[in-house]
Formats: C-alpha cells, sequence, structure tokens
C-alpha cells in the first residue's frame, strides 16, 4: 500500500528559506540546502522548493542551491515558482529536480500543461493553484494569492488534469498561515474530480491536523506545510509515528 | 567503477550523485570501451518505452550491453531501464526490449482495481521473494520510491521484491547477474542508497 506523504515547503528567496503567514511577512529560517539535508535524514517523504526570486541573479542562485541540494538530499524533489515555459521545465529538472510545479504560467498560458506533460510525462508535471473562497464560490488566484482571475478552482482543476497534470497542489489561502487545519471542504471538492494524486497545502497547525486530513479525505495522498516543519512546531519523526499509531499508511 | 549508461534519456545527476555520496566510483558515458572496462553497469531510463528503445538502438549501446551482460558483467536496470531488460512491452503497442529476462511489461491498469490512480506513485514497502543479495543491506517492509503506470509481467521466476498497490506488482527482478528495480533507489533515501551499495559490492 502506498504510504501517505509528508511534504516540508521551503520558499526560497536570494539563497534563503523564507515563509509568509498569509504571504506577508517574510522570515528568514535557515539554509535550503541544510534545512533540506535535515528533512530528509528525519523522515520528509519529499520536498518542495518554491522559488520566490524576482531577479535574475536570484534565479541563477536558486538553480545552484538547487543543484547542490539534490547533490546530497536522496529523496523527490519538486520545484516550483517561476516555471513559464518549457525552457523553464528543463533548466530544473536538468539542475537535479523530479517534478515541476506550474502554478501562474499555466493560468497565463495552459498549454504549458500539455507540452511539458508530453516532453518529460505527466508523473512530472504538478499543478498548483492557490484557491480563495469569493462569495462562495472557490477561485483560482494567481501572482502568489494576490490576483483573482475570476476562474472556478474545481473546472480548471479538471481541465487541466485532463491536458496531464500528473499531480495537484491544493493551495487553500483561506486557511493558509491560520494554522486550524487543512481546508477540508475544499480539498474534497478537488478529490471529487482529481483521478490524480491530491496534495493538500495551508492550514496545518499541529499533528492532529494531519490525522484529521488522512482519515477524513483518504483519497488525499500528501500533506505540504512549510513554518510548523521550519520552527519545529510539528517534528517530522513525532507526526509519523502518531500517523502509524492512527492507522494511515506511513513510511517510518 | 560502475558506468551509468547514458543513451539520451532522461537525467542522471541524482543517480550519479547517489554513487557519490556513497562513496562509490560511477561515470556517465555512452563510450563502449568505459562500459567494457568497468565492473559493473546501470542503465537508468524515464519516459517512453519505446522513444527509449529507440535511443538505446540507435546509440548500438543495445549490442554492447547484451553482450557484457552474456560474459557476466553485473548489470542494473532502473525504472525504465529495468522494463528494458524484458522481451517486449505493450507500453502504447507492442516494442522489443534487450530480452535479457523472461517476461513482458504491461499496463498497471490490467491488474489493479480501478479506483487506484494511475500512475503508482510515492513510497511502498518492498516484500522479499527469496534471499537476494541486492538487499543484504536493507530490510524486508523497507520503502522505495515508485513512479510508473507499466510493470514487469510473466516473469515469476526473476521476481526478487513485489510491492503491494491493489495487486503485486513486480518491484525488483534478478536473472544471474542481470538486475533490475522498478523503483528508483536513488530517490529512496537510506533505503535506497543500501541498495545501491550492495549492488556495488556484488
Amino acid at each position: 500500500m502506498i504510504t501517505k506523504r509528508i511534504i516540508p515547503c521551503l520558499d526560497v528567496r536570494d539563497g534563503r528559506v523564507v515563509k509568509g503567514v498569509n504571504f506577508g511577512g517574510l522570515q528568514d529560517v535557515s539554509s535550503p540546502v541544510e534545512l533540506a539535508k535535515f528533512y530528509s535524514d528525519n523522515g520528509a517523504d519529499e520536498l518542495v522548493f518554491y522559488d520566490i526570486t524576482a531577479s535574475s541573479d536570484g534565479r541563477k542562485l536558486f538553480t545552484e542551491i538547487l543543484t547542490e541540494t539534490a547533490a546530497n538530499v536522496f529523496i523527490p524533489l519538486t520545484v516550483g515558482g517561476g516555471i513559464n515555459t518549457v525552457e523553464d521545465f528543463d533548466r530544473v529538472l536538468k539542475c537535479g529536480a523530479d517534478k515541476v510545479s506550474v502554478n501562474s504560467g499555466a493560468i497565463r498560458n495552459p498549454e504549458l500543461i500539455r507540452e511539458a506533460a508530453r516532453l518529460y510525462g505527466d508523473q512530472c508535471v504538478v499543478l498548483s493553484v492557490d484557491i480563495k473562497r469569493v462569495d462562495g464560490v472557490f477561485r483560482v488566484f494567481a501572482k502568489g494569492g494576490r490576483e483573482n482571475t475570476g476562474m472556478e478552482a474545481i473546472e480548471w482543476i479538471r481541465r487541466c488534469v485532463g491536458m496531464g497534470a500528473g499531480e495537484i497542489v491544493v493551495n487553500s489561502i483561506d486557511t493558509d498561515g491560520v494554522k486550524g487545519g487543512f481546508d477540508l471542504e475544499m480539498l474534497e471538492a478537488v478529490c471529487r474530480v482529481a483521478d490524480v494524486p491530491v496534495i493538500a497545502s495551508g492550514g496545518a497547525g499541529k499533528i492532529g491536523d494531519f490525522i484529521t486530513l488522512f482519515n477524513t479525505l483518504p483519497k488525499v495522498d500528501a500533506g505540504l506545510a512549510a513554518s510548523i516543519f521550519h520552527f519545529g512546531e510539528v517534528k517530522i519523526p513525532d507526526l509519523k509515528a502518531q500517523m502509524a499509531k492512527a492507522n494511515i499508511p506511513t513510511r517510518l | 567503477m560502475i558506468a551509468i549508461v547514458d543513451y539520451g534519456v532522461g537525467n542522471l545527476f541524482s543517480l550519479k550523485s547517489s554513487f557519490a555520496a556513497i562513496g562509490v566510483g560511477a561515470m556517465v558515458t555512452n563510450d563502449p570501451m568505459v562500459l567494457c572496462g568497468a565492473d559493473k553497469i546501470i542503465l537508468p531510463g524515464v519516459g517512453a518505452f519505446e522513444d527509449a528503445a529507440r535511443k538505446l538502438r540507435e546509440s548500438g549501446l543495445d549490442v554492447v550491453i547484451k553482450q557484457l551482460a552474456a560474459d557476466g558483467k553485473p548489470l542494473m536496470g532502473i525504472c525504465l531501464g529495468m522494463q528494458m531488460l524484458f522481451e517486449k512491452s505493450f507500453e502504447y503497442g507492442e516494442h522489443e526490449g534487450l530480452g535479457l529476462i523472461k517476461g513482458a511489461v504491461k499496463p498497471i491498469a490490467d491488474v489493479i482495481p480501478e479506483d487506484l490512480k494511475i500512475p503508482h506513485i510515492g513510497w511502498n514497502a518492498l516484500k522479499f521473494k527469496g534471499d537476494s543479495p541486492l538487499f543484504s543491506k536493507i530490510r524486508e517492509g523497507d520503502c522505495v520510491y515508485f513512479v510508473h503506470s507499466f510493470y514487469a509481467a510473466d516473469c515469476e521466476e526473476s521476481v526478487i521484491a513485489t510491492a503491494e498497490y491493489g495487486a503485486e506488482l513486480t518491484a525488483a527482478v534478478a536473472k544471474d547477474n542481470v538486475y533490475g528495480c522498478q523503483f528508483h533507489p536513488e530517490k529512496s533515501g537510506a533505503v535506497g542508497l543500501n541498495i545501491l551499495r550492495a549492488f556495488a559490492e556484488l
């Protein structure tokens, strides 16, 4: 039986790991390479590196850090941030990424998904979606959660899966940074239309939130979080021990 | 020295780094002379079978690999590289493989319940069949990382490990000096590195 994955997310800017609360107020945490090694040694099942750099200098630094991480960490690496073209896919895959996550790039040009899936396989293409309720409807937000695209989120996900997205990261802006638990209602709606792995993101504050997630929605494949792992509020070995105790398939 | 066959399929960076991490000399190469001089050979691969098999044929390395395997040199295929070891694949048509191990590659969809997702992606536990030196440094039940939509079938006598995903899927095979892992040891943390170490010490 496939195990439920626990995925720390590292937002990287100018070579350092940062984490925003509700996408604002960035705080420096640690060296990405050291943090990645730490997580890999402590039971993380996968890592997400998110490049939040805007400058080309920063981008170069990011690929250097990615290369160094991939040379030292032997679990799957997903890379996102600033992925707009297949050349961007190529750039990060050459540095040792296993999967590439697209968000705004796919909103601007949905064909990017089809093209990348054809070149690198569905399993390589991760669709990341920032979703927020607007008047009771799940809407897709772009630009790091700042801009309402007006697109209905569930339909957008269905369309992207049809084009070859092999995995979906559902990031609920409504619960992100609040630490009150994952957005179960939103995730359930996504699970109903997505026959590819679904990764829950946004809202985890404690171990119990992950247990509730996997027990309530068995179709969710993974839980992703950032600051609670970075600041040690949730320790991955403890989390996984509790998951195993709750009979959730877990890699120990 | 271990030679990692470069025939234009997939990224070999992680594989090369894995051997570096365990202190084993490894070289990415498409040079038949280097393959002949190597102690062992790794045949990697990601993507589609037809494309990979064609590239391997066009490189001429298929003949070299078959000869070296016949001469007794340890060879390990990884993921699609493992699937290439078989006689044929039914991935979008019917394609010929290296034929080093008896069996055929078929869609997972044929054998798993409909409600399970495809590809089989993520960490899954290994169930051993028999006693293989490849697993001398790991334990039954250890998890490794899989990403695949096709699996090796009709190869019962060569299976050394399976993974349960609605069916017992072939996870690893061995026949004499030829080994294959459906999963990615280079992405399977400490367990994966221990499998590569065991291969290096064969």
